[in-house]
């Protein structure tokens, strides 16, 4: 039990230690001390409540958002090749995001919210989409058949996204942008607005985190063990779209975390959904925030994509682990 | 109690188990045995309700397991699958920790003390309690197996439903987790069904058998009921030999392969026996089957190398046998491989002939010895001496169970008649002798050539027989009262 509460603890401090780095260091260097004592320093207090702190907070959520439902989704499909975008969920909030850009689409009384709210409604759309199709081909909807249903919805959106790419013109550099992702210059408007959607998602994965466990086995042997598998594999798709769309919607399809951060999770910790799913939420949320702060760091004062340097500073660290613990035996041993 | 009644059902609209009833009672186990694809595993699917019922109902104490909810129905019935592959692995605790599953509720179920105690039990039965904190995936396929079983028995469910459960166990863990099932099937009352590859193992532990063929149930009983040469010949289409258990009242069966024993046609001869003042030794290119009193390996095997050695009167009979597989092992014979006799008479007297019949020929070898003659009749306790009559019998032929029992008859009559011609008598009770007090008969046969269903005393063997020992007893009674008298 000890391992565990070591777990929480290592997780939780990095997760501190990224958020202090993530509002401090910029442009502007910002003494920690604002943190606690906003009167030490009134403009660097407004620099970094009202800009650094949301765009950290959204960092934060995006990342736990996509770490958590790709730990659920690699656990319910029994496959480590599986992240947050392998149902097609977030091929549907792209389109749903890049057509609002093509069209210049602005929805009453939305605004600038247009976009996110669009990308949200695809997201929902495929996800229903997806699962509807697979209840039609499969009615005890194998993972097998959920896993190609979205691999088809995924190649035939992702062909109207390249479509609307190729026919595009000045808003090239901003589609290519927004599909890179990216979290500067939101706000805390898009932390209300992702904030319940991954509340919600992740509570309704974290419910399942026993059921998760004995699907690890296969459907069958958990349908022995008394899991209403029927029941509890829909809650676990939703949860994970939900969490997948709301992450997309704001942020743009940022890649690897989803499937990286509850791979490292597991090898260091350990494949108990009951502290994956909650531990792979903080490390998700660390990482992106300290991806994030790279990314508009290195090259100061142009910012890069952050689904570049997620890459750049999670295989690295991903390959390290599991040299280690393939090499060294299990570290969870 | 598990019942079944008219059950049919399979994947999609193909019908695999058709019409199949029974019923397991607490405390029994069923075994389920078929070949393969005749609809075992169907049959534990549609079960365990991981398949729907087509037709037919199957009941737990009246109750229809389709109107279980699936944590109650997971509290009633464990399910022990075959094994599968699995991307990621838990920790053994972890796993078998999961069969606790249906027995928790709520959000934010805690874990309880009786939660603890029957991970704790499954893990200590199953011997897997050292292995607690080790990652499944770096267990033997037999470990595996063990902490599924734990998992199982975690659930504490009345009813167990076994997919092969000695699935990549060695010897030793079959028989473990077998025992292990059975005492906690008496013991807390279980009703388990199991299906199982190994015959044998199925009808040493179950307490009824159920053979099912093409999705129907061929046969249905007690393990005696079932375990018949025929029936599992007919429904496995392979040969098969029944015999029973040595310890159990249970039938078991051998396989018969249809690889010919690659040998030349071998013959016993009279002339091939070896005769000194140590011993009478035959030795033949090819195993003997062979049924004996002998000292080392009695009984019935088939072996090699045949010994009547002559010892002292006053040898110690006590450890005979380690001291009679050490004297072999010194003649450079393997004992695993002799059959070996002894006895107090010269045995350069051994009487060897070779009697010819219409299917072939018969080898009679006696060294007689009658200073301790008993009247069977009239016996009562009497101190042990060194052998005296022993009498081989080689049979250039096909012998069946039956024809060695019955060459056994034979020759003890024919000795009998000859122990009477000669006037040999008791001393104690001064009448007339029907063997000696530590006699001892072999047969053995080359199982090659004609087939001898029977061998009783008016077969054609069994005249060969009766003939031969007869004279051959005389003679060596004469050949030893004889040398007596010298």
């Amino acid at each position: 039990m000890s391992k565990n509460i070591l777990a929480y603890i290592v997780s939780l401090l990095l997760l501190c230690g990224a958020i202090v780095l993530g509002v401090t260091i910029g442009t502007v260097s910002i003494s920690p001390v604002v943190l606690w004592n906003p009167a030490s320093d009134a403009a660097a207090a407004n620099i970094l409540w009202n800009i650094r702190m949301p765009r950290v907070v959204l960092a934060g959520l995006v990342g736990a958002a996509l770490a958590i439902a790709g730990a659920a989704f690699q656990g319910l499909l029994k496959n480590p090749l599986a992240d947050p975008y392998t149902l097609g969920v977030s091929s549907g909030a792209s389109v749903g995001a890049v057509m609002t850009l093509f069209f210049g689409i602005s929805l009453p009384f939305l605004g600038t919210f247009t976009l996110p709210v669009m990308s949200m409604i695809g997201a929902l759309l495929t996800m229903f989409m997806v699962m509807g199709f697979a209840k039609l081909v499969d009615r005890s909807m194998k993972m097998e058949t959920v896993i190609l249903t979205g691999i088809i919805f995924s190649s035939f959106l992702g062909s109207i996204i390249s479509l609307m790419i190729a026919l595009t013109g000045e808003e090239l550099r901003q589609i290519i942008g927004w599909l890179l992702g990216s979290v500067s210059m939101r706000g805390w408007p898009y932390v209300q607005m992702a904030l319940p959607f991954i509340v919600i998602g992740s509570f309704v994965l974290w419910l399942n985190r026993r059921e998760l466990n004995a699907m690890l086995f296969g459907e069958e042997r958990a349908q022995h063990l008394g899991v209403d598998v029927k029941k509890r594999k829909l809650l676990i798709l939703i949860g994970g779209s939900v969490l997948t769309g709301a992450a997309v919607a704001v942020s743009g399809t940022i890649g690897f975390i989803g499937l990286v951060v509850p791979h490292m999770t597991r090898l260091v910790w350990g494949s108990d959904h009951r502290h994956l799913l909650p531990l792979s939420f903080i490390n998700g949320a660390s990482l992106l925030i300290i991806c994030d702060l790279v990314a508009r760091t290195i090259i100061s004062p142009t910012e890069l994509p952050i689904g570049v340097i997620t890459s750049f500073i999670g295989a690295p660290v991903f390959a390290y682990i599991f040299f280690r613990q393939r090499k060294g035996g299990s570290l969870n041993a | 109690m598990l019942s079944i009644k008219n059950l049919s059902g399979g994947y999609g609209d193909k019908k695999i188990i058709e019409d199949v009833s029974f019923e397991v009672e607490k405390g029994e186990m069923l075994g389920i045995l078929g070949p393969n694809g005749s609809g075992k595993s169907t049959l534990m699917k549609l079960i365990s309700g991981v398949l729907p019922v087509k037709e037919g109902m199957i009941t737990v104490d009246g109750k229809q397991i389709a109107d279980f909810p699936p944590k109650e129905l997971a509290r009633t019935m464990a399910v022990l699958p075959q094994l599968h592959v699995h991307a990621f692995s838990h920790s053994v605790r972890e796993t078998v920790s999961l069969g606790r599953y249906p027995h928790q509720s709520g959000w934010f179920s805690s874990w309880s003390k009786e939660d603890e105690q029957s991970v704790i039990e499954a893990m200590r039965l199953m011997d897997i309690s050292h292995y607690e904190t080790s990652q499944i995936d770096q267990l033997s396929g037999g470990e595996q197996q063990r902490v599924f079983v734990a998992q199982a028995l975690a659930q504490n469910a009345s009813i167990l439903l076994l997919d092969e459960p000695t699935n990549h166990l060695d010897i030793n863990h079959q028989k473990e987790l077998l025992d292990t099932i059975k005492k906690q099937a008496i013991e807390k009352d279980l009703t388990i069904v199991s299906i199982f590859h190994d015959i044998n193992l199925a009808a040493m532990y179950c307490d009824k058998l159920l053979l099912l063929d093409k999705g129907e149930i061929y046969r249905i009983g007690e393990p005696h009921e079932v375990v018949r040469e025929l029936d599992v010949e007919a429904v496995y289409r392979t040969r098969v030999s029944n015999h029973p258990h040595p310890e159990l009242p249970k039938p078991q069966i051998t396989l018969l392969p249809n690889v010919k024993r690659d040998i030349s046609l071998t013959q016993v001869r009279a002339e091939d026996f070896l005769i000194s003042s140590q011993m009478v030794l035959y030795r033949s290119k090819v195993p003997l089957k062979t049924v004996s009193s002998a000292v080392v390996n009695p009984g019935s095997g088939w072996f090699r190398n045949f010994m009547n050695r002559h010892v002292d009167a006053a040898y110690n009979i006590d450890n005979s046998p380690a001291e009679m597989k050490s004297f072999i092992e010194k003649n450079e014979l393997k004992s695993t491989d002799t059959v070996g006799m002894m006895t107090a008479v010269q045995t350069e007297h051994a009487v060897v002939k070779e009697y010819e019949g219409p299917f072939g020929t018969v080898v009679i070898t006696v060294t007689a010895g009658v200073g301790n003659g008993v009247d069977v009749s009239k016996a009562v306790e009497r101190t042990m001496h060194v052998g005296t009559i022993n009498t081989w019998i080689m049979v250039n032929g096909t012998l069946s169970e039956e024809a060695f029992i019955q060459a056994m008859i034979t020759a003890t009559e024919a000795k009998t008649k000859a122990l009477q011609q000669e006037r040999v008598l008791d001393p104690l009770t001064g009448t007339i002798a029907t063997g000696t007090s530590t006699d001892s008969c072999l047969v053995a046969a080359t199982q090659q050539g004609e087939y001898l269903p029977y061998a009783g005393p008016i077969t054609e063997i069994g005249k060969l027989i009766g003939r031969g020992v007869f004279e051959c007893t005389v003679e060596g009674i004469k050949v030893y009262r004889e040398a007596k008298k010298a």
